[in-house]
């Protein structure tokens, strides 16, 4: 059901963890649906220097973590902004019908660290 | 991928081969149709009617004629539920039923809220139990039918069938039960259980798929469901699967027949898994009662992991398993049994079942203790939950229901 790019990523996940004084951090689901993920960025320069995730969920909700991260390393904030939901899972070459709503959520996760990461520059 | 580990007996088994045997003549020469007047139809009308007094006898039907053959344990809850429900909507319309039934009970049910009729769904308690009392506390005298599982296919629960059914004797309420994860595997005896109806189907219990049988208790009478024939004294219309009666029929003949020697050795695996598991990880808890449980099933929660990556990297390692998280279960909301028992949804998400069966061994059981943990570890590792010093506490919001 998955395609090889998603059983790749779930199987070696790129960048997992979390990084000691992030510049930004986005969170988005809740334990309650199934899906949790978290993005934890490093930026100089307005440039994502380093990006980390942790992620509850299924294979789905694991393999579009990494992927994003993998994305987006080395992006402009412009750039990392632009990335989609659907971009990340076209990039694993699809995600099965039903997973595209629950479990497709990294880019939000994503967009929410840089306005983490924008709020506290503002501030 | 080296070796493939077959642990999900509850979802299905594999046609055991002394049934494959006693099958195969009636998909070739032994084909004519049941219906039909000449030698070939007489063969294979004998075939199903030897079949069916041998299912009759195993279960302790009274006559052979209790039996109805139906496509699936599915389509013998269908038939029982709606059967009584249209034929008896005259004298109420009020069904008790449990929280925790299969979908084929469940959402039967459901579809005849829809029409008109009255459903009570019990509760369970925490270890998937329903309670005696409660099933006299929901009959009115509306209440015509009385339909709970006789042991529950996630968690393995085992239903205090015959207690319920003593209660409801000199009612007049008809007693149905989904006994499609009991028959083959525990003494089912449809006199000691008490009930009017009982639902199976062979693939539980090492035949072939497609064939189930509806025990009704002479006397009853059912609606039909399918027309088009008189087949199954008209109360299924369809040309019989042959081949699969006949499949069903010895499955049960043979699984009866083994019945207490295979159970207690695939009890022994489970408890050996069930001490393990507990034994070798934190934060991991039995869903269900410990005792009270089908020989066969163990049902874990993992905390702080998702129950589908748990089955991917399962399945990675040869190893095939059972969840009921919301992604396995084909709906956003993880398994209504889980919940029903007040188990929260994150803890719910996090599920694993192993159902062990005839074939599987001691080293099975090993290998699966050997790679659990570093599945569990490296998922925990990946997960934002899992942090020991700073644990969350979001289950604590969670109350059990009803």
């Amino acid at each position: 059901m998955y395609t090889e790019k998603v059983m790749d990523h779930f199987q070696n996940p790129r960048n997992v963890g979390e990084i000691d004084n992030a510049d930004g951090v986005g969170e988005v689901g809740n334990a309650t649906c199934g899906d949790i993920m978290k993005i934890y960025l490093k930026v100089e320069d307005n440039r994502i220097v380093d990006v980390k995730f942790k992620t509850f969920g299924c294979g789905a909700a694991i393999a579009t973590s990494s992927m994003v991260t993998e994305m987006v390393k080395g992006k402009t904030l412009e750039e990392a902004l632009a990335i989609t939901n659907k971009a990340v899972a076209e990039a694993l070459d699809g995600l099965p019908p039903q997973k595209m709503h629950c479990s497709n959520l990294a880019a939000d996760a994503l967009h929410k660290a840089i306005e983490d990461y924008r709020a506290r520059q503002a501030g | 991928m080296t070796h493939r580990i077959y642990l999900d007996h509850a979802a299905t088994t594999p046609v055991d081969p002394q049934v494959l045997e006693a099958m195969l003549p009636y998909f070739t020469n032994s084909f004519g149709n049941p219906s039909s007047i000449h030698s070939y139809g007489r063969e294979t009308r004998k075939a199903i009617e030897d079949s069916r007094a041998v299912i009759a006898k195993e279960i302790g039907a009274s006559a052979t004629n209790e039996i109805i053959f139906t496509g699936s344990g599915s389509e013998s809850d269908n038939l029982a539920i709606r059967g009584i429900a249209y034929a008896y909507r005259q004298k109420g319309n009020h069904i008790i039923t449990s929280s925790i039934e299969h979908h084929a009970v469940y959402d039967t049910c459901k579809a005849l809220e829809k029409e008109g009729f009255k459903v009570t769904y019990l509760p369970v308690n925490e270890v998937g139990l329903i309670s005696v009392d409660n099933v006299v506390n929901a009959l009115t005298p509306e209440t015509i039918l009385v339909s709970i599982m006789h042991a529950n296919n996630e968690v393995g629960t085992i239903q205090p069938i015959a207690e319920i059914s003593k209660i409801l004797q000199d009612r007049k309420i008809f007693f149905h039960t989904d006994a499609v994860q009991t028959v083959g595997t525990i003494p089912v005896n449809v006199q000691d259980l008490g009930v009017d109806l009982l639902s199976m189907a062979a693939h539980k219990f090492y035949g072939p798929k497609g064939v189930g049988a509806l025990y009704v208790r002479k006397g009853i009478k059912l609606n039909q469901l399918i027309y088009g024939g008189a087949q199954e004294r008209n109360r299924r219309a369809g040309t019989e699967n042959i081949a699969g009666i006949v499949g069903m029929a010895k499955a049960l003949e043979l699984a009866n027949a083994n019945l207490e020697a295979n159970s207690k050795r695939i009890l022994e695996l489970r408890e050996y898994l069930i001490d393990n598991v507990l034994g070798k990880l934190d934060y991991v808890r039995l869903n269900g009662d410990r005792k009270q449980r089908l020989p066969g099933n163990a049902n874990f929660s993992f905390e702080f992991i998702e129950g589908e990556a748990l089955l991917l990297n399962l399945d990675l390692k040869g190893i095939a398993a059972s969840s009921g998280s919301a992604c396995t279960s084909g709906s956003l909301e993880p398994s209504h049994v889980l919940l029903s028992m007040g188990i929260c949804h994150e803890i719910a998400h996090g599920s694993l079942r192993i159902s062990i069966g005839k074939a599987n061994t001691k080293q099975d059981i090993d290998y699966l203790l050997e790679v659990l943990p570093e599945i569990v570890n490296k998922l925990r590792a990946m997960s934002p939950l899992y942090n020991v010093s700073n644990e969350r506490k979001e289950c604590q919001t969670c109350t059990l229901k009803k």
